[in-house]
């Protein structure tokens, strides 16, 4: 089925209409982006490059690319069980589940931090436990971590689960009867009726999760060097009115968002007619 | 190789889908499920698949305890009416796949594999579109890809589930003569749900015919016909008129004339007895139940009217084309007198 493209618009109201989309998208996205680069520049390449080459700052992009590589990975995981559970069986609780899903995106950043403290904090319900064997969570990686995955926890199932409704489950009930085993329908059917939707999701987390501030703010401890990601270290500099220095880090970080969305892009780009296909079928 | 299904019974949580099913399906029979959406057809056949278990009662593949296997363990080829093929695959890897998941001390060469999914395109007669997508054939296509690949496994037995319920009436009627040669050439037993009673009337061997999760009757298709077992069986089958008379042995009485009667037991006295549309008399001047004219309408080979009593009973006749029902006019005054009824009690 071709489907008629759609026309230039002609009438004066869609000609408006369009005008006022543009504007407003330079005015909330295009300016506040150029601005970023427009004082990270500000006096020069030199003090750019310093400003991002600062240790402080290294162990800052380290930090959180290293954060986002452990808690994409868990999400995804979790996501895709998650989905799988709530598309493939009927259970008890499973109203309850979908909406515990969605917490995340409802809750404030600040609390889901602050559950952690209060859990694993030094006067938290397991700190003592906790100090006695010498196990550091909040302050250090392992409570970055979690705070991050709790508030990544929807992207992926959220992004499966429609689409695994809308798929159904005849084709793996289609391959047990051919005599498929539960990996190989997992591995040759399940996964790749899902991959492109996965790869979004995983993409969309991976975004959130290199540039989430509260949660992580609060499980930080702001240790310079140590336990700053990328938005801390840059509410750090900006704190101490280091302009130029917290805006070539924010260019950095802008810089991680354009390159998802872009590799985001390039797989629709590139594997258009696939996806065309999933959605026809 | 036959199936033996035994005091199947099958609840979910409030409502009995299968109240004490038992059928056999013969070795290479072609059996057509046919109910209502609800009668527990669905419900049958995804207990025999293995995708469910029954509450109670027993499924037997040649004294084999078909319960105990798992739908994979049972190697049951299926073919669904949303068709189900993996919309990733080409048509061969669909084709291949049930093959291709063996364990490898039990998977075919892959030359084995090649050649047969050769051979079922050729079967099904889609040779040069081997390395299509799903998406790119036509729904006919699909559901031969689908039958295909459920024959690669070489399944003891072949379940289709409304095989052709997505499918537009000329389509559908060609692919059930080729469903029908497949069956005779490949001879494994087919089991075929269905609620479109002329497609099981058409196909089957013997129909089980379904009601509310207990079967109402099993026959051949022209047994069903001949003699229904119930008024369920009756009206489900074809259109039907309702009528009262006054039954005594195989007479009903009417008002000034009487017609055989197919009495299913021992009734007599005042009752509802039904007749088809094709088991009906015309005349000008009775005698019958007078009527006017409604509609006169080409019904394939036939004709068919409707008619309207003085009492708003609305009575629908077939006749063929150059009968004399052919010289009616609408708001024409007719007399209908049923030439056999069918009595099964009130």
């Amino acid at each position: 089925m071709k489907v008629k493209a759609p026309e230039a618009p002609k009438s004066p109201a869609a000609i408006a209409l369009l005008a006022f989309a543009l504007f407003w998208i330079a005015l909330v996205i295009v300016l506040p982006l150029v601005n970023v680069l427009f004082e990270a520049f500000r006096t020069g390449v030199a003090p750019y490059l310093a400003a991002i080459l600062e240790p402080d700052a290294i162990s800052a992009i380290k930090l959180t690319l290293l954060v986002a590589a452990i808690a994409v990975p868990l999400n995804a995981v979790f996501g895709i069980a998650a989905a799988w559970c709530i598309t493939r069986f009927e259970f008890r609780g499973k109203g309850l589940l979908l909406s515990v899903l969605d917490l995340p995106f409802t809750l404030s950043p600040v609390i889901s931090g602050l559950v952690w403290i209060l859990l694993f904090g030094a006067h938290g319900w397991f700190g003592a436990w906790l100090d006695a064997h010498n196990i550091r969570i909040v302050f250090a990686l392992p409570g970055l971590v979690i705070a991050t995955v709790l508030v990544t926890l929807p992207f992926v199932a959220r992004e499966l689960i429609p689409l695994m409704l809308d798929q159904g489950t005849d084709e793996e009930i289609a391959a047990v009867t051919l005599g498929a085993r539960g990996w190989d329908v997992f591995f040759r059917i399940t996964l790749p009726n899902i991959k492109w939707a996965l790869t979004y999701g995983v993409l969309l987390c991976t975004a959130r999760a290199m540039g989430e501030f509260g949660a992580v703010s609060i499980v930080s401890g702001h240790i310079r060097g140590l336990t700053n990601t990328l938005p801390l270290h840059i509410e750090v500099l900006y704190n101490e009115y280091n302009t130029v220095a917290a805006f070539a880090t924010a260019s950095i970080l802008a810089g991680l968002a354009i390159v998802t969305l872009i590799l985001k892009t390039l797989l629709e780009w590139r594997f258009a007619d696939e996806l065309a296909a999933h959605r026809r079928h | 190789m036959s199936l033996t299904v035994q005091n199947i019974t099958k609840s979910f949580s409030d409502f009995a889908a299968l109240d004490n099913v038992s059928f056999e399906a013969h070795s290479g029979e072609f059996l057509a499920l046919l109910g209502p959406s609800g009668s527990g057809k669905t419900t049958l056949l995804r207990l025999l698949a293995g995708l469910d278990q029954p509450d109670s009662g027993s499924v037997t593949f040649e004294g084999e305890d078909y319960l105990a296997l798992n739908a994979r363990e049972r190697r049951i080829g299926m073919v669904f009416q949303s068709y189900a093929l993996f919309r990733h695959m080409t048509v061969e890897q669909n084709i291949a796949f049930g093959l291709n998941v063996r364990p490898s001390k039990d998977r075919p060469s892959k030359a084995e594999i090649k050649a047969k999914v050769q051979s079922l395109l050729k079967l099904i007669q889609l040779e040069d579109l081997g390395k299509r997508f799903p998406s790119q054939l036509s729904g006919g296509q699909r559901q031969r890809v689908a039958l295909a690949r459920a024959l690669a496994i070489s399944p003891r037995i072949l379940l289709l589930d409304e095989p052709f319920g997505a499918l537009d009436a000329l389509v559908r009627k060609d692919l059930r003569r080729w469903l029908r040669r497949i069956h005779d050439e490949t001879g494994v037993t087919t089991i075929f749900v269905t609620h479109d009673q002329e497609e099981a009337l058409d196909l089957a061997d013997r129909v089980v015919v379904l009601k509310d999760g207990q079967i109402e009757q099993i026959g051949k298709p022209l047994e069903l016909y001949r003699k229904p077992a119930s008024s369920f069986v009756f009206d489900f089958l074809g259109t039907n008129n309702q009528v009262t008379a006054t039954v005594s042995g195989a007479e009903a009485k009417f008002d000034g004339f009487t017609a055989p009667a197919v009495v299913s037991g021992e009734l007599t006295g005042p009752q509802v007895v039904r007749f088809r549309p094709f088991d009906a008399h015309l005349s000008k001047d009775g005698p019958g139940f007078k009527g006017k004219v409604l509609s006169i309408l080409p019904a394939g080979a036939n004709l068919r009217l409707e008619l309207q009593s003085e009492d708003g009973t609305v009575f629908e006749t077939q006749h063929a084309h150059d009968s004399d029902a052919s010289d009616l006019a609408l708001n024409d005054t007719v007399y209908v007198k049923p030439i056999k009824v069918y009595v099964f009690g009130n």
